[in-house]
C-alpha cells in the first residue's frame, strides 16, 4: 500500500511540476493543484498506513497497531482546506489576468511585452 | 495569554474592520488602534521575556507535544516588536498613500490579517502551525498585491503567487516527511527526538527541502527571481510591508528550523548556506546596478541584504548570528522607510522611474535630507545603523577565519554606496526633466518615514546595548536545551 501511495505521490509531483513549467495559465493552476495533492498523499504515505482501523483509541486495546494515527489525517484535512482556498484565489487571479491581457500565454502577459492577441489592456490605472 | 495577543488583536481588528460601516475615518481609527495594540503587546512580551526567560503558552492547556504551543524567546519577541512598529507606521502611511476607494475595500483588514500571519509565524512553536501561518500571510499578501488591476500588477501577482505556492508545497512535503520519521510536530519535541533518528540521507533530503521552501520565501540566491519581478508594482505601503516583513519571516523560519533540527555548524549544509548567502549579496548588488526604477533598485538591494541576514546562520557562532539578527532589525526599519519614500514619488508623479524623478532636494530640502538617512544607512555609511550591522557581520566572519566572506561583504557594501548614490542623484538631486510643477509633499505622508528614520538613528545611538541584546537572542536560539526545557518542562 505504501509503495502504491509513494508512486502516486511521485506521479502527482512530476505532472504538477511539468505543468507548472508550461506557458499556459490554466496549466500553471492545474499544476499547483496536483502538486498540493501530491504532498497530501505523501504525508499520508510517510506517516504509515494502518489498515482498517479508525483513528480512535479503544477502551481497552491501546497499542500502536490498534488505531490509525489521527495526526496525519488532520494535517491533510488542514492542507486540503488551505489548498482549496488558494486554488480558488488562483483561479480568480488567472481569470483577471486573462481578461486584462487577452491571452493565457504567460510569456505574452508580461508587462514588457507588446504581443497582444486581442484588445489591449485598459489604461494603466 | 500575553503571547496570544499579537495574533488575537489583529484578528479581532480585521473582523471589526469588516463589520463596521465602511467610513474611511472610522476604519482608519480602528486600524491604527489595532496596530498600536500589537506594538504595546509586543513591548510587554519583550519586557517579560527579558525578565523571565523564554515564555510559553500552551493553547487550550494541552500539554506540549500534543497541543499547539506559542513560544517567545528574545529573537521572536524582537521580531514581533518589529511587526508592531512596522504595522503602526505603515497603517499611518496608508492614510495618505493609498487611495480611499481601496481603503474602504478591505485594505486595512487585509493588512491586519497579514500582520496576524507574520506574528503567528514568529511566535509558533509547532512546525505545521508555522506552515498554516505562512499560508495566512500569503493569502493576505496575494489579495493586497492584486487589489489594483493594472497589467503590470496582475503579472507581478501571478509570479508572486505561483512561486510562493510552490514554496508552500515544498514546505508541506518536508513537514510530511519529518512527521513520518519523527512522529511529532512540536519544535522542542522535534529537537529532542530528531537527533536519534537522523541519517545522512534524511538530513540531506529534509534540509534541502526546507532550504528551498524558506529560500524562496526569503529571496535567497538562486530562488529570488520572483521578488524583484513583483515587489515594485503594489502601492508603496503594501510594498513596504512585503519588503520589511515577509522576506524576514523566511529568514526567521530558516534560522529556527536549522538551529533546532540540524544543529551542527560544521556540516556541509552550513557551508552550502554560506556560499548561497555570499552569492546572494553579490547577485543582489549586480542586479541593482542595472535597474532604472527606484523600487526595482530597492528590490535588488533587498535581495542582496538578505545575504547578510543568513550569513550569521551559516557561520554558526553566537556572535555571527547575533550580528545577523542586529542587521535584520536595522534592515527591516530601513527598507520599509525606503519603500515608503517611493510612495512620495507615486503620490507626486505616479511613477518611480528614475528618469522621471528628480529635484526633490531643490523644492523640499528638509524632506529629501530625511530620505538620505535610510539611503545611506542601507549602504552602511558610518555612523548609521547599517554600518554597525555590517561591522558586526564582518567582524564575526573574520573571527571565524572566513576571510573571503568578509572581503566580499566589504566589497558589496562599498559598491552599495554607488547604488544608493545613484538613487539619491536620480530621485532627489538631478534637475527634473518634466516641466510640470508637482504638489509639495505634505506632513502626513512624510511623518511615517520620519518616525522610521528616528528609530534607525535611535538604533545607532543604542548600538552597544542592541548588539548585546541580539547576541543574547542568538545564544538563546543556538542553545536548543533551553528551548526544550522551556516548552516541555524539566523532564525534557
Amino acid at each position: 500500500m505504501e509503495l502504491l501511495l509513494a508512486i502516486v505521490a511521485g506521479v502527482l509531483y512530476a505532472t504538477g511540476l511539468y505543468l507548472m513549467l508550461r506557458r499556459r495559465l490554466a496549466q500553471l493552476i492545474i499544476g499547483l493543484g496536483l502538486l498540493s495533492n501530491g504532498s497530501n498523499v505523501l504525508i499520508f504515505a510517510a506517516a504509515g498506513v494502518t489498515r482498517g482501523k479508525p483513528p480512535l483509541i479503544g477502551a481497552e486495546d491501546v497499542t500502536a497497531a490498534s488505531f490509525a494515527d489521527p495526526v496525519p489525517q488532520s494535517l491533510i484535512l488542514t492542507a486540503i482546506v488551505i489548498g482549496f482556498g488558494v486554488l480558488a484565489f488562483s483561479l480568480v487571479l488567472a481569470h483577471r489576468v486573462h481578461d486584462s491581457a487577452g491571452s493565457d500565454d504567460i510569456d505574452a502577459i508580461g508587462p514588457d511585452r507588446r504581443v497582444r492577441t486581442t484588445k489591449p489592456a485598459s489604461s494603466d490605472r | 495569554m500575553l503571547l496570544a495577543l499579537p495574533i488575537l488583536l489583529p484578528l479581532l481588528t480585521a473582523i471589526a474592520l469588516q463589520l463596521l460601516p465602511h467610513r474611511p475615518t472610522l476604519l482608519r481609527a480602528v486600524a491604527f488602534a489595532g496596530a498600536l495594540g500589537i506594538l504595546i503587546a509586543a513591548i510587554a512580551i519583550l519586557i517579560r521575556v527579558e525578565a523571565e526567560g523564554i515564555r510559553v503558552l500552551q493553547i487550550g492547556s494541552w500539554p506540549a507535544p500534543f497541543g499547539i504551543t506559542l513560544v517567545a524567546d528574545v529573537f521572536s519577541s524582537l521580531l514581533v516588536l518589529m511587526v508592531g512598529i512596522l504595522g503602526t507606521v505603515i497603517t499611518a502611511h496608508s492614510f495618505s498613500g493609498v487611495d480611499p476607494r481601496r481603503e474602504t475595500f478591505g485594505y486595512h483588514a487585509l493588512i491586519h490579517v497579514l500582520l496576524m500571519g507574520v506574528s503567528g509565524a514568529f511566535l509558533t512553536g509547532d512546525i505545521f502551525n508555522l506552515y498554516v501561518w505562512f499560508e495566512v500571510m500569503l493569502i493576505a499578501s496575494f489579495v493586497l498585491m492584486s487589489l489594483h488591476r493594472t497589467r503590470a500588477q496582475l503579472h507581478a501577482a501571478l509570479t508572486y503567487v505561483g512561486l510562493n505556492l510552490l514554496a508552500s508545497a515544498f514546505l508541506l512535503t518536508a513537514i510530511g516527511l519529518l512527521y513520518g520519521q519523527a512522529g511529532t510536530l512540536n519544535f522542542a519535541d522535534l529537537a529532542r527526538a530528531w537527533p536519534e533518528r537522523r541519517t545522512a540521507a534524511l538530513d540531506a533530503t529534509l534540509s534541502m527541502l526546507f532550504l528551498t521552501a524558506f529560500g524562496i520565501k526569503a529571496g535567497l540566491f538562486p530562488l529570488f527571481f520572483w521578488l524583484p519581478a513583483s515587489y515594485h508594482t503594489p502601492p508603496a505601503a503594501v510594498g513596504a510591508l512585503l519588503a520589511g516583513l515577509l522576506t524576514k519571516v523566511g529568514v526567521y523560519a530558516m534560522i529556527r528550523v536549522f538551529t533546532l533540527l540540524f544543529p551542527d555548524p560544521s556540516g556541509r549544509m552550513y557551508a552550502f548556506v554560506l556560499v548561497l548567502s555570499v552569492t546572494t549579496m553579490v547577485v543582489g548588488l549586480i542586479g541593482a546596478i542595472g535597474q532604472g526604477d527606484f523600487r526595482r533598485v530597492l528590490s535588488f538591494n533587498l535581495v542582496g541584504h538578505i545575504g547578510f541576514t543568513t550569513v550569521g546562520l551559516a557561520l554558526g557562532t553566537a556572535a555571527a548570528l547575533g550580528a545577523s539578527i542586529l542587521y535584520m532589525l536595522h534592515h527591516m526599519l530601513v527598507i520599509t522607510s525606503l519603500f515608503l519614500v517611493s510612495g512620495w514619488f507615486l503620490r507626486q508623479k505616479r511613477t518611480t522611474n528614475l528618469l522621471a524623478l528628480g529635484a526633490l532636494y531643490r523644492t523640499q530640502p528638509a524632506v529629501a535630507a530625511l530620505a538620505m538617512v535610510p539611503l545611506f544607512s542601507l549602504a552602511g555609511v558610518p555612523p548609521l545603523s547599517g554600518f554597525i550591522g555590517k561591522l558586526a557581520v564582518i567582524t564575526a566572519a573574520l573571527d571565524g577565519d572566513h576571510y573571503w566572506v568578509a572581503g566580499i561583504a566589504l566589497t558589496v557594501s562599498l559598491l552599495t554606496v554607488l547604488s544608493m548614490a545613484r538613487l539619491w542623484d536620480g530621485a532627489f538631486w538631478k534637475p527634473t526633466t518634466t516641466a510640470a510643477r508637482v504638489a509639495p509633499l505634505r506632513g502626513a505622508i512624510v511623518a511615517p518615514v520620519g518616525i522610521l528614520v528616528g528609530l534607525t538613528l535611535g538604533l545607532t545611538v543604542i548600538a552597544g546595548p542592541a548588539y548585546d541584546l541580539s547576541k543574547r537572542a542568538a545564544a538563546q536560539v543556538l542553545n536548543a536545551d533551553e528551548y526544550i526545557r522551556a516548552v516541555l518542562g524539566p523532564r525534557g
